[in-house]
């Protein structure tokens, strides 16, 4: 390749060489590029955590007894020590003490339970054995005499002033307010003056929210062992960098001696964000010198995280003409034995407790209260879907009383792009023509046209703020031969970091997707990532990666320009070979570029979020049903969901995203919930009897669409997306149940013994449609 | 016990409680099968057993004594994937993928005995097997993408 002239060739080639080379190599932003890691995961050969070879691993199994909260007596390990190729019976009594407590935020939660079990699940003791046979039968052995105590397994207890402690208060600060109370915290927002606001009509109403699991297919898998001076952790955890640092705390070693693999998680939904057993695991790896596994069966990982259950009383005035004048809402979410993350979900969902409306006043308290259950934790929406469930029944219950359709109201109190929601706090501002989403989706939906007798259709509006603060670091090294790596701390759980990051690196350098690779899931490879949660990946990691790509690129012009003896001013890097350059100018002892890149969001230490939200997820969804009135089934005949993405930078994973997350909010709406009996076990334990959606639950016609106005903050306009499809799904379809029959449900989930019963209750006291408020408890006041 | 896995006769000791599933995954190294619920509901450990689609966490190891299964690994040919694996990848089916080897021998099964599955079919054929991720849609759009293009070889 001659120069003869001086000046810089356009080399056909890079850039120019891709776009052009046929539709299996286009890779460019907004085209659906096949999943990196697609193949592995069609011909079985991922390797998620319990695949990893086992060969001179100790197997660990927990042990439980059949109560929440049962105070040890006596724990009898006799039996179990005489199975042969035991190792080791452990409880808190034979760990280091005092146990150590950890968790995010608050460090609560003991290794081992200490003195009394929690929660129905909360191991007493763990056997390690040579097999994991060998663990079983021991775990079986171990005889635990203990009393089984009164236990709080409600709202209603919880907040009840003789109700036993769940929290020990010589555990607690002795500052904490809350010491001697099951309240863990409380918090209080909103803005304006709500006892001055003028209303022609208030709302009234308490919706409860169900407790559902997450039900990754992967159960939670660990495994640690030593590593030199140090130690390695296995986790299928999508928070890596946390995790690193707990053990490191936990241990009391350098975080350089801790190295934590992650490989990709078999979904996560954000039940995997936080650690639950790996401090154990890494202790006890140390202390035999060999590496310990634990792989949870599903029925532990149901009692290892779910989502708070929230009790949302809402108080909400109207002007006659549907503008809501103000917000009263009051949040008390269960929280369970431990915070881990679960504390955090209550407070900052309740945030947004007023939905994407212009609220000129409002008062929103919320109280974390902790309870006899299972430590709950962030569940796709981080509660979310659970204040849509509030306040879009709400909209429904001043439509009614207004008589105002059920689209009109929510578009006339919905904010307009730079409109505040928060108000008075600096706060983000809404992001997004939100309007335009609203229309989408009633329109596909056929709104206002006429329906069969039996049929009904319903509209709903869900907001998530984003994330809010931490950093997150890539480094990018454009190899000799023009190949790539990507070296990301993101975890890929099913959403698709790995091919959106690649996309990124493959559009801004040129290069063939193939050619990329993605070096996730070790904490000594890639640099830090706060998490991956809050689909913050997208925008935060994409921008790392983007700046990193961009500083390489900006290297190879001041390279091309030494190789061609050029101004780095005239080089046009989509017409130069890149491989052809990085051998003119690294010879034959080669080298490579080396980018990095960060994407930082302010820590705001007077913030009840800690940040502002990055950009908000919002999502219309509306939903068709056709009801049974004689046994309460209903069927989801169509159901679409409008997201306002910014830009979607994969739109087949955007799609795949969006559509899973409205089958979990399906099945959340439909038949999802966690049961506990008096003695707070959980008596659904298992896939028999806690279901969660089929193909057979899948709508006869269900799509998700897209709004993109290139708007957000990520790389090319993009926002983040993945929960936004469940943020609004059961107040849409508890709509259209209630425009086929009339019935007005405010408890989750809808399942058909549910509806059957309201609807029988309406059948024996025969009801005017005209004044339907009369037959629910909405409340119409004047003031 | 022995038994013929995907076309290779293998032989091992087993203890009388261990399921296929433990003897493929623990034994054979073969960890394309999944372990989820251990109880026949969520189909992540699906193989076929002389034709059938069984959960394999449900077959005692030695009730498979003396028969052929074909596991996930078994099923794409050396030079390539499945056509049903293809169509996996094309159709955007596959998210976390813990759930896919299941999905992907559950919808071998049900085009080697209806080729021209209707979409009722399908989800009728795929409902016992779970997805969490939720991609329901797209997985029946690839085994229909599948069918078609087993039809049209």
């Amino acid at each position: 390749m001659s120069n003869p002239d001086g000046r810089s060739e356009r080399v056909a080639g890079g850039l120019a060489s891709v776009a052009d080379s046929g539709e299996s190599e286009r890779t460019q932003i907004g085209q659906s590029a096949r999943r990196v890691g697609g193949r592995q995961r069609v011909t079985g050969e991922q390797r998620y955590v319990a695949d990893l070879p086992v060969d001179g691993t100790l197997h660990m199994k927990l042990v439980h007894v059949d109560c929440a909260r049962a105070r040890f007596i006596s724990i009898d390990a006799g039996a179990a020590e005489e199975v042969p190729g035991v190792h080791a019976v452990v409880t808190a009594q034979s760990l280091p003490q005092p146990v150590a407590r950890f968790g995010p935020g608050h460090a609560d939660r003991p290794l081992l339970a200490v003195g009394e079990t929690k929660f129905h699940g909360e191991p007493v003791a763990a056997v390690v054995a040579e097999t994991l046979d060998a663990a079983r039968e021991a775990a079986a052995l171990v005889r635990v005499e203990f009393e089984e105590l009164p236990a709080v397994l409600t709202v209603a207890s919880a907040v009840d002033a003789f109700a036993p402690l769940v929290r020990e208060p010589e555990l607690r600060p002795a500052d904490d307010p809350h010491r001697n109370s099951n309240t863990l915290s409380e918090w209080n927002f909103g803005w304006g003056d709500v006892d001055a606001a003028q209303s022609d009509h208030v709302i009234e109403n308490v919706y409860t929210t169900a407790s559902t699991t997450h039900f990754a297919i992967e159960p939670h898998a660990f495994m640690a062992a030593p590593d030199g001076d140090g130690v390695s952790v296995w986790s299928s955890i999508q928070h890596p960098y946390v995790l690193q640092r707990l053990i490191a705390d936990t241990l009391g070693l350098p975080l350089s001696k801790v190295r934590v693999f992650a490989p990709d998680p078999g979904g996560g939904f954000g039940g995997k964000q936080h650690a639950k057993f790996e401090p154990l695991l890494a202790l006890l790896a140390m202390q035999f010198g060999q590496p310990v596994r634990l792989v949870l069966t599903l029925e532990e990982t149901f009692q290892a995280v779910r989502s708070p259950t929230f009790e949302i009383a809402e108080r909400t005035g109207f002007l006659n003409d549907g503008t809501i004048t103000f917000q009263d809402i009051t949040v008390n979410g269960l929280l369970g034995a431990y915070a881990d993350i679960g504390y955090r979900v209550i407070s900052k969902s309740s945030y947004l407790a007023c939905g994407p409306y212009r609220v000129p006043d409002a008062r929103i308290k919320v109280r974390a209260l902790l309870s006899h259950t299972p430590p709950a934790t962030a569940l796709r929406g981080f509660g979310s879907p659970q204040m849509a469930w509030a306040f879009e029944s709400q909209m429904d219950a001043a439509a009614r009383v207004l008589g105002i359709d059920r689209l009109d109201i929510r578009l006339r109190n919905l904010a307009r792009k730079g409109e505040e929601i928060v108000r008075g706090a600096g706060d983000t501002l809404a992001d997004g023509d939100w309007a335009e989403s609203v229309t989408k989706a009633a329109g596909w939906i056929g709104w206002g046209q006429p329906l069969p007798e039996g049929r009904g259709r319903g509209i709903a509006l869900g907001i998530k703020s984003s994330a809010t603060t931490g950093a997150s670091y890539a480094i990018v090294r454009l190899l000799s031969d023009a190949s790539v790596s990507v070296m990301a701390g993101t975890s890929d759980m099913g959403q698709g970091a790995r091919t959106v990051l690649a996309q990124i690196a493959a559009q801004e350098l040129g290069v063939a997707m193939d050619r990329v690779d993605v070096v996730m899931g070790d904490t000594s490879a890639a640099p830090y990532d706060m998490q991956t949660s809050a689909s913050r990946s997208t925008v935060f990691m994409g921008t790392a990666v983007l700046n990193a790509c961009r500083e390489i690129q900006s290297k190879l012009r001041t390279m091309a320009a030494e190789v061609f003896a050029v101004d780095p001013s005239d080089v046009d890097l989509s017409g130069v070979d890149l491989e052809d350059l990085l051998k003119r100018a690294f010879g034959p002892v080669y080298g490579e570029v080396i980018g990095t890149g960060e994407r930082r969001g302010a820590y705001l230490a007077d913030h009840p979020l800690g940040g502002h939200a990055a950009f908000y997820e919002f999502c219309a969804t509306a939903s068709e049903v056709a009801v049974d009135r004689e046994t309460g089934e209903y069927q989801l005949l169509r159901h679409v969901t409008v997201s306002d993405v910014g830009k979607a930078l994969n739109p087949n994973h955007v799609a795949m995203q969006d559509e899973g997350a409205a089958m979990m909010g399906i099945g959340q709406t439909m038949m999802e919930h966690l049961v506990f009996d008096e003695s707070g076990r959980l008596v659904n334990l298992g896939a028999l009897d806690y279901r969660i959606a089929t193909t057979k639950d899948v709508p006869f016609e269900m799509e998700s669409l897209v709004v993109e106005n290139e708007d957000g903050p990520g790389p090319y306009g993009s926002k983040g997306t993945g929960e936004s499809g469940l943020l609004s799904t059961a107040p849409a379809i508890a709509s259209a149940i209630c425009d086929a029959t009339g019935a007005v449900i405010r408890d989750l989930p809808i399942t058909p013994e549910r509806l059957w019963r309201v609807l029988k209750e309406r059948h024996a006291a025969p009801i005017d449609l005209t004044d339907i408020s009369q037959t629910d408890i909405d409340r119409p006041k004047g003031r | 016990m022995r038994v013929v896995v995907n076309g290779r006769e293998l032989e091992t000791d087993v203890a009388p409680h261990h399921t296929l599933l433990d003897v493929l995954r623990d034994r054979f190294g073969l960890t394309g099968s999944k372990e989820c619920c251990a109880e026949g509901e969520c189909g992540a450990c699906t193989v076929l057993m002389d034709g059938h689609a069984v959960n394999s966490c449900l077959v005692l190891a030695v009730e498979a004594e003396g028969h052929a299964v074909t596991t996930i690994e078994g099923l794409s040919d050396v030079d390539g994937l499945s056509h049903i694996q293809d169509a996996f990848l094309a159709t955007g089916g596959v998210q976390c993928g813990f759930c896919i080897p299941g999905m992907v021998m559950s919808a071998h099964y049900l085009l080697e005995h209806n080729s021209a599955p209707t979409t009722t079919e399908i989800r009728e054929g795929l409902s016992g097997n779970l997805c969490r991720c939720g991609g329901y849609n797209q997985i029946c759009a690839a085994v229909a993408s599948a069918a078609q293009t087993r039809l049209t070889r």
